[in-house]
């Protein structure tokens, strides 16, 4: 039953012909030989022929009122015209068409059916549902809705029967009592690969997170069942990703019902849903990418705001934290002197009536700390690879990247970093949208970040920082040691400097992280970058040209220079040289301000005075008010959105 | 029958007679008349399918000079008996002639149709307009011999050099590109009928590469609705194709008639006569036929409006016919009084009181429509008691009618099949709305309930026998509750059922389908009563008469027939289309029938004498649907193109084109006052249209009405009243309810 066709390379045709060959071969195979004109004859009118029979046929399908030409319909043009019909096509399944390699051959594939097999197979297929009518009011008085969906009950209607029990029983069970049902739902949810066309459904029930925000478990389970569709691979989430981020936006930002009660843990919830959200991100970048500036403005907004409890700040902080350490850099960095003057106050009040939400303080307090903790840490890390990057690609294109290189040596690149800004979100947040106030952003050199954070964390900080994971180019505190040695004289040279153009800094404030890093010059790759806006720090080593004047007014120092500025930042600095350090963030705050800093290098040594773990007492702050106003200033230079404080 | 000779031949000898009537009666009507005597073998049959035939065309001189060429022709190719043929049509010309015009009435049916006349002869007309004295049914004409396909394409031979088509084609395009504007639009309507049959000659004569060359160079210049046409000529490249395309053949039967204004024409006929291009005016003089009208030349759109059919447009004085299209007069009929309803609302506006001694439609149409026929022109039932109680409920249920209009749209339901795996082909509603009735791929007709009454058949007769015949309720009684259920299958048919319609009685429900016959069901029994086989070929729609007893089918045989349920053999049969018959309607008063080609086209045909009284030409696809308005005096109709064309039956003028669908149209229906017109398409949308707003806005000045020339609004959008959307449901059957409640029908597809 295998047919041969194919299309004729002699000139380009409006339909498929038969080739004289097949005709011949055909023919041959019914014992009757074939001339060339006779065959190319027939093979004309073969084609012409079946022509006319698609005609014909393709009167059936109106009639039959299809939009799809069926074998049946041909056969019944054949058999009008007096032809044989053909047999054996009769399957709804499309046939596959299958080419022989040798010989331009083409067949059906026709495989050979056990039929013995088939007479015992035990999965006897059930009949055809009976025809039947259903009526239903589609449009009442000419008016309805121009949608051709329905509300989601109604569309629940519709689906099959089978689909809609799974629905029921899954949703039933995950929102029901039992946790071992539940535990089984999920999980089917998660590897289930038929439930397609339920996707809208649960997303509809997983958007009921604003109507249970009283219940800690409900929306625990509903968060468990994003996490279940995020995780299922048959399911592509398309649009519904945003409903889903919504949700799971709700549940890390809002005031819940529940959080009004002290003993309900909503912080784990929150935890949760912003590990859900990098979850999303991470897994479905590509979906989300153009979110991804859209959470940032809430989160932010949400920061910003004074009014909102502190478990939303908290929701913000964390979120921003699972964002990635860019966000962490981007948003809550900079937003931080602002923030923090609010903060200390609450952490400030020690009045009884305060309690409760002094404890909620300090939960941001943390959140905030492991924030920029990682941002530190991945900061580095970023440094160091971005060095080793260009150290490898570019082989003695600035001093500065090999002094980085040479910092960590023998270091692979950790994983982490890698996986750390997932791609789509990392290109998104380094180019930033037109128009996005991330635009004008400027990186801060590490340094003066590490400076700036410890200002405000003091010992809490570096406590954290040194006894962390030891990270990519943080050399063990063993070998650091000596450095710091070397490094002392190195410092102070820059911060010599740096107090030297201390007018020119108060001049143009409002660029100040810029001015920040160009008087350093030299050891901070990212402090260059600023000169280039919005460039990515790994690759930032590259834009040498506004390097190449500094490091070639002192080659071979920055080396030291870049490698000291953590080791001294670390322990070191806070008995060895606080003079030092309050030069240091003066040059960086300017003039005014840097007295509300120096107190906080002042403070350092006391924590023990408080009850409070020593990196609770960075924050002791007494002069808030001082800080606050030029933050103002430099953030709506920034951040037009932004409303300040 | 059917295997033994190819469908053409075998049509050829029903339908081929009157079909080339009908495209030369211009220019031969007395050989035409002569060949349906001929062809039938009975000389009665005069007035059965032939259209008017009109005086005027071509001089007689010429024709008998064709004939003699033709003639010679059949001779030297020792085609003798078709000589002998032509020969005799000649011959009889003359006494043929004259008895063809005198009339071809009274009493001619005693022959064949003898016994069948008796059956209706309770029924007397006494109708100036008719001669017959009675419908008579006319027998089907028997196996004869047809003309001989190349006789028919021999013509194509003797023209010119078929060499040199591409310089007098190319000439010829060059002058009309060349002409001023409001010329080339209309003479430009040359292009096509001209490409075609030079391509047919050049494939005729054997010159394939020239044909084909032919082709390539001018098929880009068509318009585009001529595109499926030309993809057909594309592939034939061969005489022997084109002796068994019965499409082309058609093609040179029929002349393709264009309008072209009478500057128009002296201009073209000057040029051709200066530039000696005799071939090209040979053509034209052969194959075409130039309907000339004094007056402006029409614009492109103007043209482009009426062109597309596959015979070229209508003449404009084949629609002059008078045609009687004004309902009939409701019987008088007693309203009881005794509805509470009617009490209830009675209470409420007291100026009703009055219409309970005779309802408002009643009395209304006492007085005479001017434009409705003669009250028994045709012969009708008679009204049954059943029947005079179904007309009080009607009223009844109008009186509760919602009047729709712009601001207020019906409400529609949607009839949903399910599970139809085996195909939904055709689904028809009762009047009443109480049965619903669906016709399958798979054979089988399946008829539903509508209302919580479930279907019940009659006793058996041994049943019958026990039962008390004086008992009130009889009726009842009769009826065998154990078959009582939502839906009933009717098997039967050995082919897709293509069409269903129930007959305005309940009592019955007809289907065709593709197994060639059209069957009538009870709804008592549900058991089939009659095969009414003659179509032969698949039957692509049937239709009952509003007064039931009559019954429209047609199909690809591409005649319509009219039958009576009690007669095995078709009372009339409707030829002239060009190709098949795709939908057939009843006029509200059943005096005439419409029916919808694939060739393009609309004909009404007048039940009476079979006569063809209007011919409609613009619509771009093969007819789907077609709907008369409640007052009969407007017809709608629907195409695969998409688009609904709007008819005003009386002057024979498209008055309006509603443009929105996007596939083909299978459902229309007029609200039951007439105001709104629905439309359900293929595309899973029912369109609502304000065929008010359409009907007032026509042209109905003299002029236009005399040349049928129209300037077509293009305001679509502001008729559009509402699209609604079914869920992936093509939409096959619209049916207003007697309240206005717009009920719709399809099969769900789950794909």
């Amino acid at each position: 039953s295998s047919s041969q066709s194919g299309m004729t390379e002699r000139e380009e045709r409006r339909f498929a012909e038969v080739p004289r060959e097949s005709i011949k071969l055909m023919a041959e195979s019914s014992g009757v030989e074939l001339s060339e004109e006779v065959a190319a004859l027939l093979a004309e009118d073969v084609c012409y022929r079946l022509r006319e029979a698609t005609q014909n046929s393709s009167q059936f399908m109106r009639h039959a009122k299809r939009r799809k030409l069926s074998v049946e319909d041909l056969n019944r043009a054949l058999r009008w015209s007096n032809t044989e019909t053909i047999c054996g096509y009769g399957a709804q399944d499309a046939l596959p068409f299958r080419p022989l390699k040798e010989g331009e051959l083409f067949f059906v594939e026709d495989r050979e059916i056990n039929l013995v097999e088939l007479a015992l197979a035990t999965n006897i297929p059930k009949g055809c549902a009976e025809t039947m009518v259903r009526v239903h009011v589609s449009y009442l008085d000419g008016k309805g809705n121009l949608e051709p969906q329905g509300t989601v009950p109604t569309a629940v209607q519709s689906l099959s029967e089978d689909l809609l029990k799974y629905y029921q029983q899954i949703t039933r069970a995950i929102l029901g009592e039992d946790p071992h049902l539940m535990k089984v739902a999920l999980l089917d949810l998660q590897s289930n690969s038929k439930i397609a066309a339920l996707l809208p459904y649960f997303v509809y029930v997983i958007s009921g997170v604003k109507s249970v925000s009283h219940d800690l478990d409900q929306l625990n389970r509903l968060l468990h069942m994003v996490k279940s569709l995020v995780q299922n691979p048959y399911l592509y989430l398309g649009s519904y990703v945003r409903s889903l981020v919504s949700s799971v936006m709700y549940c890390i930002l809002e005031p819940l019902a529940a959080s009004i009660n002290p003993l309900n843990d909503h912080w784990t919830l929150r935890d949760y849903a912003a590990l859900l959200l990098s979850h999303i991100f991470w897994t479905h970048g590509d979906l989300v990418s153009g979110l991804y500036h859209q959470i940032l403005l809430s989160l932010q907004k949400v920061l910003s705001d004074p009014v909102r409890p502190l478990c939303s700040h908290y929701g913000a902080v964390v979120g921003l934290h699972a964002l990635g350490w860019k966000a962490v850099e981007r948003v809550l960095y900079p937003h931080l002197p602002a923030y923090w003057a609010n903060l200390q106050a609450v952490l400030d009040d020690y009045s009884v009536s305060n309690a409760q939400v002094k404890a909620d303080g300090h939960k941001v307090y943390g959140a905030i700390l492991v924030a920029v903790e990682r941002l530190l840490k991945m900061k580095a890390l970023s440094l160091t690879l971005a060095a080793e990057g260009s150290g490898a690609g570019l082989p003695g294109t600035t001093t500065g990247a090999v002094s980085f290189r040479e910092n960590s040596p023998g270091l692979s690149p950790p994983p982490e970093p890698l996986s750390e800004p997932p791609l789509g979100i990392a290109s998104h947040l380094q180019a930033g949208g037109a128009g996005c106030p991330w635009e004008e952003w400027t990186p801060v050199s590490l340094p003066a970040m590490y400076c700036e954070l410890y200002s405000f964390f003091g010992d809490s900080l570096a406590v954290r920082f040194s006894t962390g994971l030891p990270l990519g180019g943080v050399p063990p505190p063993g070998p650091c040691q000596p450095l710091e040695g070397r490094k002392e004289p190195a410092s102070s040279a820059p911060n010599l400097e740096n107090t030297r153009k201390m007018p020119q800094l108060t001049a143009s404030m409002n660029i100040s992280p810029r001015q920040d890093g160009s008087p350093r010059m030299e050891p901070q790759p990212p402090s260059l970058a600023a000169t280039v806006p919005g460039r990515s720090l790994a690759r930032s080593s590259s834009s040498s040209v506004s390097r190449s004047r500094s490091s070639s007014s002192r080659p071979g120092r920055s080396t030291s220079q870049s490698r000291d500025i953590f080791p001294k930042a670390r322990f070191p600095l806070p008995q060895a040289g606080p003079p030092a350090f309050s030069f240091i963030i003066g040059g960086r705050q300017m003039g005014r301000r840097c007295q509300g800093r120096r107190f906080q290098t002042s403070f350092s040594p006391t924590p023990p005075l408080t009850t409070h773990p020593p990196r609770a007492y960075a924050h002791k702050l007494p002069v808030i008010g001082r800080v606050s106003k030029p933050v103002r200033r430099w953030t709506c230079s920034h951040y037009s959105l932004h409303l300040p404080l | 029958a059917r295997h033994n000779s190819y469908r053409g031949k075998k049509m050829a000898a029903v339908q081929d007679a009157p079909m080339e009537l009908d495209a030369e009666k211009e220019t031969k009507p007395e050989i035409l008349s002569d060949g349906t005597s001929n062809l039938s073998g009975n000389t009665a049959s005069g007035t059965l399918s032939s259209p008017p035939l009109t005086a005027g065309g071509a001089p007689k001189q010429e024709d008998q000079q064709t004939l003699i060429a033709v003639l010679q022709f059949l001779r030297r190719n020792k085609l003798t008996e078709s000589v002998e043929i032509l020969r005799r049509e000649a011959c009889l010309e003359d006494q043929e002639d004259s008895q063809t015009l005198d009339g071809s009435g009274g009493g001619k049916g005693d022959g064949d149709g003898g016994d069948a006349n008796s059956l209706l002869s309770r029924v007397s007309i006494a109708s100036a307009a008719a001669p017959q004295s009675t419908l008579t049914p006319i027998p089907v004409k028997s196996e004869y011999d047809q003309p001989d396909v190349s006789v028919v394409l021999s013509a194509y031979s003797q023209q010119g050099d078929p060499s040199l088509y591409q310089v007098y084609y190319s000439s010829l395009k060059n002058f009309i590109e060349s002409v001023l504007d409001c010329h080339r639009a209309e003479l430009s309507q040359l292009f096509y009928p001209l490409f075609v049959h030079m391509y047919l000659e050049l494939v005729y004569n054997n010159h394939e590469n020239k044909a084909k060359a032919f082709f390539e160079k001018f098929s880009g210049d068509q318009e585009c609705y001529y595109q499926d046409d030309l993809r057909i000529l594309c592939g034939l490249t061969k005489k022997e194709h084109l002796k068994g395309n019965e499409a082309l053949l058609d093609f040179r039967t029929s002349r393709f008639v264009l309008r072209i204004s009478r500057d128009s024409y002296q201009l073209l006929k000057r040029h051709l006569q200066e530039r000696h291009n005799n071939q090209i005016w040979n053509i034209i003089q052969e194959h075409l036929y130039i309907d000339i009208f004094d007056g402006m030349p029409r614009s492109k759109s103007q043209i482009d409006s009426m062109s597309g059919s596959f015979a070229g447009e209508t003449r404009r004085e084949v629609n002059k016919a008078k045609v009687f299209y004004g309902l009939l007069k409701e019987p008088e009929i007693e309203v009881p009084l005794d509805d509470e309803d009617d009490e209830a609302e009675n209470e409420e506006g007291k100026p009703k009181k009055k219409k309970t001694k005779k309802d408002s439609m009643g009395s209304k149409s006492k007085k005479q429509d001017p434009n409705a026929p003669q009250q028994n022109r045709i012969p009708l039932p008679e009204l049954k008691d059943s029947d005079k109680l179904d007309k009080i409920m009607y009223m009844k249920e109008s009186t509760k009618r919602i009047r729709l209009g712009p601001e207020n749209l019906p409400s529609i339901c949607f009839y949903s099949f399910l599970n139809a795996y085996q195909g939904l082909t055709a689904v028809d509603f009762t009047d009443d709305s109480s049965l619903l009735a669906g016709g399958f791929a798979d054979s089988t007709v399946r008829v539903w309930s509508a209302t919580p009454k479930k279907l019940r058949k009659v006793k058996s007769a041994a049943e019958l026998n026990l039962i008390d015949k004086e008992s009130d309720d009889v009726l009842e009684r009769i009826m065998d509750e154990k078959t009582a259920s939502e839906s009933k299958n009717l098997y039967g048919h050995s082919g897709p059922v293509y069409g269903v319609s129930f007959s305005p009685d309940r009592n019955y429900l007809l289907s065709s389908s593709e197994d060639g016959t059209v069957r009538l069901w009870s709804l008592q029994t549900f058991t089939c009563l009659v095969g009414y086989k003659g179509h032969n070929y698949p039957v692509w729609d049937t239709h009952f008469s509003p007064f039931g007893y009559y019954f429209v089918s047609g199909g690809h045989d591409r005649v319509a027939r009219l039958w009576a349920t009690d007669h095995y053999q078709p009372l009339r049969i409707f030829a002239g289309h060009l190709a098949d018959v795709t939908c057939t309607r009843f006029h509200p008063n059943s005096n005439y029938v419409v029916t919808g080609s694939t060739d393009r086209t609309i004909r009404l045909w007048d039940v009476l004498n079979g006569n063809c009284v209007r011919f409609f030409t613009g619509h771009k696809g093969p007819i789907h649907s077609l709907a008369f308005s409640p007052n009969g005096k407007f017809l709608a109709s629907g195409s695969t193109d998409g688009r609904v064309l709007l008819w005003d039956i009386g002057h024979g003028l498209m008055i309006g084109e509603l443009k929105g669908h996007t596939d083909t149209i299978y459902a229309l229906k007029f609200s039951r006052d007439g105001e709104i017109l629905a439309s359900g398409s293929m595309d899973n949308t029912v369109r609502l249209w304000d065929s008010m707003k359409a009907f007032d806005d026509m042209e109905t000045d003299d002029f236009t009405a005399a040349t049928g020339h129209i300037h077509l609004p293009d305001n679509s959008q502001e008729l559009l009243l509402g699209m609604y959307h079914s869920k992936s449901t093509p939409v096959t059957h619209l049916h207003f309810t007697r309240r206005n409640l717009l009920l719709a029908a399809g099969a769900y597809n789950s794909q």
